[in-house]
């Protein structure tokens, strides 16, 4: 693959991001208003003084008149991307390379979702005119697939591996209940979490993350340029992202226990910012617990464990807050919500206050320091077998 | 050169309602035995196209039939024709008509004589009969009906049974009816209606065995059906034919099929008929009218056929039957119960365009292979995943293909007029691998491996457009029998 990434020539010198959660008093307008603003200010400056926009969301608006209107931009091009769940992170994908191409000094990428405003349950999606031969599962249920299938391959009782499914939610929940900005910040027991109804196969309700509204945003500049504006910016080390062709659905080979999009895009945005040992060179892991069998799953895909084993690393703590690499210590999808366009982006924002250290010192992590200096963030979107993967990393040194 | 039924066929659907489940409900009604309940996700169309394959499973197949009929008193649609949907979902040929003859129950009757006289002037025709009936809860009609549908295919050679005298008699009188749009029959007090039936019958039977030059002593089978029993019975006690001669009526185990009736009485027959004999079909429906056939010597071969193929028979699917279906699963399903619908967006209604370009795919269940590799597609694609060879693919239809559940869930939040929905993702037998709902089943009862194969369904209706599709049932004795993991397993190969 002909891809050498941009490792170095791109800076976040500030960022933004909202509460996420039922945000009942908040439209789109205020929570990219709130969002654009804060992450502005980070960064010394006025929304006034960004040269160009990628918005990202799925359902809450078209066209970069989404962010324009409400900010009253003067004239400046917005650009507005879907991508799934992983709509953020490709709203900063594209805002870094136009960063790097030097087409623009300052760039942000905004992610934003209003979701609660439907009055359902779960996602709705979007869906053009169709021929009514698509099986209408919803999000849980092609997720959920992926539980029984890592059992039986592996050899886990399917209630051993529902314990290692709840361990994870106990995990976020730990972690988001040390989040002023996420949508429950509540510790859950491990028994709440085992009663819990099911919502689909072995999915039960504390397995699904938060429907929830919420904004986030980046402001980026060239990585020379970035000391004018923040004296601790975040070097931009990979981007990656693949689009799969859709094989789970049709190819009896898929077994539904990883996911190749990640796997592509981890080996990619890896080479591209030089690690060879991902569980000791990052510091920490933003990744895509959308369910929790996809954050079991991932910790594989993303070289974080041996395959087969994650679930015994779940048990043993390995990607608690304070385990060898700390996985979602802001709460991940499961507690802080998951607001579509803005999840990319709040997962950077995790990053950039763990690896600056200006996380509250309740959820401050301890692997960050001399020679770990570096977080990535993972962005999924779709179902097992049919989506698409963002393998970001960032890294507090310029190298 | 004998021209008649070649080919039959039967389905009757999956659950059964216990008559005392409506007794136990309501706290009177009721009665002994079940009645057959198509399912929540099942039409008079669905029922025919079932009745349809079964019919085209052995002898010349789809691309014989040259004209075919469907009748039906609950048609999915008016103005539009449904006999096209059944066209497309057992892929007939573009050169077949496809005609409706929807209204009263006596329709039936004019399409099984449409389709022997089609035969006759030298055409392969497919006579398609279905009916799905509900009634008011608590009503008569709900208790002793029940649905189904039947299919022969007429040719003007090789027949297992020919016509050989036919009589009719009509009169014009209200015994039973309906204004279109309302789902339950009004029915005039029994016994005028039964004062007209009996001698209407009669007249009809005779005229019948005089066209064939025969008596009431040479019949060897006879089926007489109508939605009016007391009629019906005291008709069939009047025939005067030998003791045994009147097949099994069906009404404890299945219920009155309406429309459907006498046709699946007759596949019942003719798969238990020898060569060389009479069967009198016998329907009172607004007057009546009897057919006189001989089975001929190709019905044992045409048994042996079904047989070796796994044709399931009338007999058989009676006994398959399901009896454990709740009434409030009934009322919901005949909408006779409003439930709270689930807090999800309404399914939007198929578009037009989108639905025709897709034919071959919705209806017929044909996937696309690779011809440079050999990579089977479902949905079928241009570009091949295997080999990302483009445009290099030819049609393969696999609505009878059989294949292995790999792996399911259960979804409580899918919309669904019965939830929860049971996804599951099949490999064929022969390489290719579709994700889809299942349907005839219990969530708690399947497994990894289990067997199943595909049935044609109503998926939902949106905005008034049926949204038919197929979906995968267990293949009869297959629930939970897959247990072994490896057998099933989604590494499995091809």
């Amino acid at each position: 693959m002909g891809s050498s990434g941009i490792r170095d020539q791109v800076a976040i010198i500030g960022m933004g991001c909202t509460r996420f959660g039922e945000l009942w008093d908040k439209g789109v307008d205020d929570l990219l208003t709130d969002a654009a603003t804060e992450a502005a200010a980070s960064a010394g400056m006025s929304i006034h003084d960004i040269d160009a926009f990628w918005l990202g969301t799925m359902t809450s608006g078209v066209c970069g008149v989404t962010l324009s209107r409400p900010l009253k931009l003067d004239y400046k091009p917005v650009t507005r991307v879907e991508n799934y769940c992983a709509t953020g992170s490709e709203a900063f994908r594209n805002a870094c390379y136009a960063v790097a191409s030097g087409a623009y000094d300052i760039a942000m990428a905004i992610g934003v979702e209003k979701l609660k405003d439907t009055g359902y349950s779960g996602l709705t999606g979007i869906r053009a005119v169709g021929d009514g031969t698509d099986p209408g599962l919803s999000s849980p249920a092609a997720f959920s697939f992926l539980a029984p299938s890592y059992a039986h391959k592996y050899g886990v009782d399917r209630d051993q591996l529902k314990e290692v499914m709840g361990r994870i939610a106990y995990k976020n929940h730990q972690n988001g209940a040390r989040n002023p900005r996420a949508q429950y910040q509540k510790e859950v027991s491990m028994e709440t979490i085992a009663k819990a109804p099911l919502v689909a196969g072995d999915l039960g309700v504390f397995d699904c993350s938060g429907v929830s509204d919420g904004s986030a945003a980046a402001v980026i500049c060239r990585a020379e340029d970035a000391a004018k504006y923040c004296a601790n910016p975040l070097y931009v080390k990979a981007l990656s992202f693949v689009a799969g062709p859709a094989a789970g659905p049709i190819d009896p080979e898929y077994d539904y226990t990883t996911f190749e999009e990640v796997v592509r895009s981890a080996e990619d945005a890896y080479a591209q910012a030089g690690v060879t040992e991902p569980r000791t060179q990052l510091a920490m892991a933003e990744v895509h617990d959308c369910f929790t069998p996809t954050e079991l799953v991932l910790m594989e895909d993303l070289g974080f464990a041996e395959r087969g084993t994650a679930w015994k690393e779940v048990l043993e703590g390995t990607f608690d807050r304070d385990g060898d690499l700390p996985v979602n210590p802001d709460g991940g999808l499961k507690s802080f919500g998951h607001p579509i366009g803005a999840s990319g982006l709040r997962m950077l924002f995790e990053c950039w206050l763990q690896l600056r250290g200006e996380a509250p010192p309740e959820r401050q992590i301890n692997t960050v320091g001399p020679g770990r200096t570096l977080g990535l963030t993972h962005n999924l979107g779709g179902a097992p077998g049919e989506g698409v993967s963002f393998v970001g990393i960032v890294g507090t040194e310029r190298g | 050169m004998t021209a008649g039924i070649t080919a039959w066929g039967s389905y009757l659907p999956y659950w059964r309602l216990q008559r005392s489940a409506i007794g136990a409900v309501l706290g009177s009604g009721g009665g002994r035995g079940t009645r057959a309940v198509a399912s929540y996700d099942e039409d008079t169309t669905t029922l025919g196209a079932e009745a349809g394959r079964r019919a085209l499973a052995v002898g010349p197949g789809a691309g014989a039939v040259q004209d075919l009929f469907l009748s039906t008193p609950d048609p999915g649609y008016l103005d539009k024709t449904s006999a096209t949907t059944v066209h497309a979902a057992l892929g007939l040929g573009r050169g077949c008509g496809a005609y409706d003859f929807a209204g009263s129950s006596r329709s039936a009757v004019a399409t099984l004589l449409q389709a022997f006289v089609g035969a006759a002037g030298g055409r392969t025709t497919m006579a398609v009969v279905s009916d799905l009936r509900t009634g008011l809860a608590g009503s008569a009609e709900e208790r002793d009906s029940g649905d189904g549908a039947a299919a022969f295919v007429c040719a003007a050679d090789g027949a297992v049974a020919e016509l050989i005298g036919r009589g009719a008699a009509s009169d014009e009188f209200l015994d039973r009816w309906r204004v279109p749009g309302e789902t339950d029959s009004h029915i005039w007090e029994e016994r005028f209606g039964e004062e007209l039936y009996v001698p209407l019958a009669r007249e009809a039977f005779a005229a019948a065995l005089k066209d064939a030059g025969l008596a009431e002593g040479d019949i060897d089978h006879a089926v007489v059906t109508g939605l009016h029993a007391r009629a019906t019975k005291a008709a069939a006690n009047g025939l005067g034919v030998r003791d045994g001669v009147l097949a099994p009526d069906l009404l404890g185990s299945v219920g009155n099929l309406g429309a459907a009736h006498a046709a699946v009485a007759l596949c019942d027959v003719l798969e238990r008929a020898e060569a060389g004999q009479v069967v009198v079909v016998l329907s009172l429906a607004d007057g009546a009218d009897a057919f006189v056939l001989r089975t001929t010597p190709a019905l044992v071969d045409a048994q042996r056929a079904r047989a070796e193929a796994g044709v399931p028979s009338v007999a058989e699917q009676v006994a398959a039957g399901r009896d454990d279906l709740s009434y409030a699963s009934f009322l919901t399903w005949r909408a006779q119960l409003h439930r709270e619908p689930p807090r999800r967006p309404d399914p939007e209604r198929p578009g037009a365009p989108a639905v025709h370009r897709s034919e071959e795919w919705k209806y017929a269940f044909a996937a696309s292979r690779c011809t440079a590799c050999g990579f089977r597609h479902m949905p079928p694609t241009r570009a091949c995943l295997n080999c990302h060879a483009i445009d290099q693919m030819q049609p393969e239809r696999l609505a009878d293909t059989p294949g292995t559940v790999a792996t399911f869930t259960i979804d409580h939040l899918a919309f669904s007029l019965s939830p929860p929905v049971i996804g599951v993702i099949i490999d064929f037998d022969g390489g290719g691998r579709f994700r889809c709902e299942l349907t005839d089943a219990r969530p708690d009862e399947l497994s990894i491996g289990d067997r199943v194969s595909m049935t044609f369904r109503r998926v939902w209706t949106a905005q008034g457009v049926h949204n038919y599709f197929w979906k995968a049932r267990p293949l009869a004795g297959a629930v939970g029998a897959g247990g072994d993991g490896d057998a099933g397993s989604a590494e499995r190969g091809e």
